[in-house]
């Protein structure tokens, strides 16, 4: 088994192994950390799709994981309420199972990140990052002055959505159905990262005028790169807001993009494994330094500009070494 | 005389008061290699840049396989059958070799919309892209990154990838840049051969492989075309000789 191998590995069983010993030594808190960092990991693994193999530097992610938030919020809103989504054209009512908003969640983010991709893919660079940022806190503002959602305020849900044949309040189990779905996330993304498409798409952040000579559209490769990471990152955003029971314009803001962002940069920019040992890395910190300092965020800002500087593949780079190139 | 491939007729691109392109025509027919002279500065990369897709002509129109292609967009262009190297190489240089010829290999099959499918072990792409390294001679340096190739193995690799895509025709900008006496004398025999699969439109500054290899050769001399003929037509020609070849003599 190679190190990088054994390092991804042993990331992978970190968090499970985590909520299992929490679960003997009887501490519900610390399952519940564990969650949140898979959770956010999971958001990491959708937005390194786009930064780590499509080179697309977004700082609108908080859009597709607020709108996965609030996908989950409204439908379990009127469920709750007992009062239909919508009656005309045809009637569509609130729901509290967790398959269903999932899916309604994927594909919001999917089809959000569609019209925000198609068009800030026509530009690149900085003007990128503007648009995609726009575009989020475009979402941002509208969610704060909407008040049919709570607003400002945000929603509240009283009880976490159900899952066919398990107990979601169970702090272990609701454990257990998100590490499941970041391991076949994972997977897919392993895949995808090796398949033609992943090629194609690693390539075009590399030199997108070898690629168009080869006969294929960069922006069309993006533009895909960019759905699938809009869809995962929203997944990401119902699991967040069924962990909290709440869901605010906050997720929307532009810090969650930059919080997503610096778990994918500590991990390791385009290693898959990256926003794992970078959520957890991020948990870890905010739950050490938190409780020594309400400033642990200049620790964070530390560390950020230490990987950046001398640590340019993040944890997993530092852990593992450079990425060899398959074949 | 056989239908012409590549057809470019009154290419016109200028860059403010610059004619970069003044009025260009020329073709490409199947079976020959056309090579494309000039100083420095006379227009020749911007002249393939229109020809491949990048750069699109103020007037003028190309054809290609009897198709206007003037409008479609570069990767339309190569999925026509254009195949192109470049000047300064243009590779994804995080890559393998063997990755790198993968690429064009995918490009040329049209799969790229396959997402669970490992591409490093699809027999087919790796035996088409194996089988253009070993062409130019590259075959060892497969899972060597691309970056450390040498300035001229970057060069055979673009020759490889063009290779990949099958196309019907090829673009090439200073193939020989780099590759040294035995290596260029190694590709001007390989570019001699490769003719027969599909005409060369050749830019190129070294005067014995020109020499050696042209069918007919243009010169280009400010953006203007100032004579087209085969090499000993070339050699002749007074006005070339004054523009281009003198220069070279006197140097």
């Amino acid at each position: 088994m190679s190190r990088a191998r054994a390092v991804n590995l042993l990331l992978f069983a970190m968090l499970p192994v985590t909520a299992l010993v929490a679960l003997a030594l009887d501490e519900p808190f610390i399952i519940t950390l564990a969650t949140k960092a898979a959770i956010l990991a999971l958001a990491g693994v959708g937005l390194n799709i786009a930064l780590g193999l499509g080179g697309l530097v977004s700082l609108g992610h908080a859009a597709f994981f607020g709108l996965g938030g609030y996908a989950m919020g409204i439908l379990a809103h009127h469920a709750q309420t007992f009062t239909p989504l919508m009656e005309a054209p045809f009637l569509i009512e609130g729901t509290k199972s967790m398959p269903v908003i999932w899916l309604t969640a994927a594909i919001i983010g999917a089809i959000a990140a569609l019209l925000i991709g198609a068009l800030s893919l026509r530009t690149s660079g900085v003007y990128f990052i503007m648009i995609t940022l726009a575009f989020g806190q475009m979402l941002y503002y509208f969610a704060i002055s909407w008040p049919a959602y709570g607003g400002e305020d945000g929603l509240s849900i009283y009880v976490r959505n159900g899952f066919p044949g398990l107990n979601t309040l169970d702090p272990i189990q609701f454990f257990a159905i998100v590490f499941t779905l970041l391991a076949v996330v994972l997977f897919l993304a392993g895949r995808l990262a090796a398949a033609p498409f992943g090629l194609a798409l690693a390539a075009a952040r590399q030199n997108p005028e070898r690629v168009e000579t080869v006969g294929l559209s960069p922006y069309r490769l993006r533009l895909l790169a960019f759905v699938i990471s809009g869809a995962i990152t929203a997944l990401a955003g119902t699991l967040f807001a069924d962990l909290n029971r709440f869901v605010s314009p906050t997720m929307l803001s532009w810090h969650m993009s930059g919080e997503i962002m610096i778990f994918v940069i500590l991990g390791g920019v385009g290693r898959l494994y990256g926003p794992v040992a970078g959520a957890a890395l991020f948990i870890l910190l905010e739950h050490i330094l938190g409780g020594l300092s309400d400033f642990w965020h200049v620790y964070l800002g530390l560390l950020l500009l230490l990987v950046v500087l001398f640590a340019r593949g993040g944890m997993i780079g530092a852990l593992a070494g450079r990425e060899v190139a398959h074949d | 005389m056989t239908e012409p491939l590549l057809q470019i007729e009154g290419l016109h691109k200028s860059f403010g008061a610059l004619k970069a392109t003044d009025d260009v025509s020329l073709m490409l027919v199947p079976g020959e290699i056309h090579a494309l002279i000039g100083p420095n500065g006379a227009g020749k990369s911007t002249l393939i840049k229109q020809i491949a897709g990048g750069l699109a002509p103020d007037a003028g129109t190309i054809r290609f396989a009897g198709e206007d292609i003037t409008a479609l967009p570069t990767p339309a262009r190569a999925r026509a059958g254009l195949g192109r190297t470049f000047q300064i190489s243009s590779l994804a240089m995080e890559y393998t070799v063997l990755q790198n010829a993968v690429l064009g290999a995918v490009g040329q099959r049209g799969s790229v919309w396959r997402f669970f499918k490992p591409v490093m072990g699809d027999t087919e792409l790796r035996a088409t892209a194996m089988a253009a390294l070993e062409r130019v001679g590259l075959a060892d340096h497969a899972t060597t990154r691309t970056a450390e190739l040498s300035h001229g193995q970057r060069r055979l690799l673009e020759v490889a990838v063009a290779l990949t895509l099958k196309p019907r025709a090829f673009l090439m900008d200073e193939p020989m840049a780099g590759l040294g006496a035995s290596g260029s004398k190694r590709l001007t025999g390989f570019l001699d051969g490769l003719r027969r699969e599909a005409p060369i439109l050749l830019v190129e500054h070294d005067m014995d492989a020109v020499f050696a290899l042209a069918d007919r050769i243009s010169v280009l001399v400010y953006g203007k075309v100032i004579a087209t003929g085969t090499g000993d037509e070339i050699r002749a020609n007074p006005q070339v000789r004054e523009a281009y070849l003198g220069e070279e003599d006197a140097a």
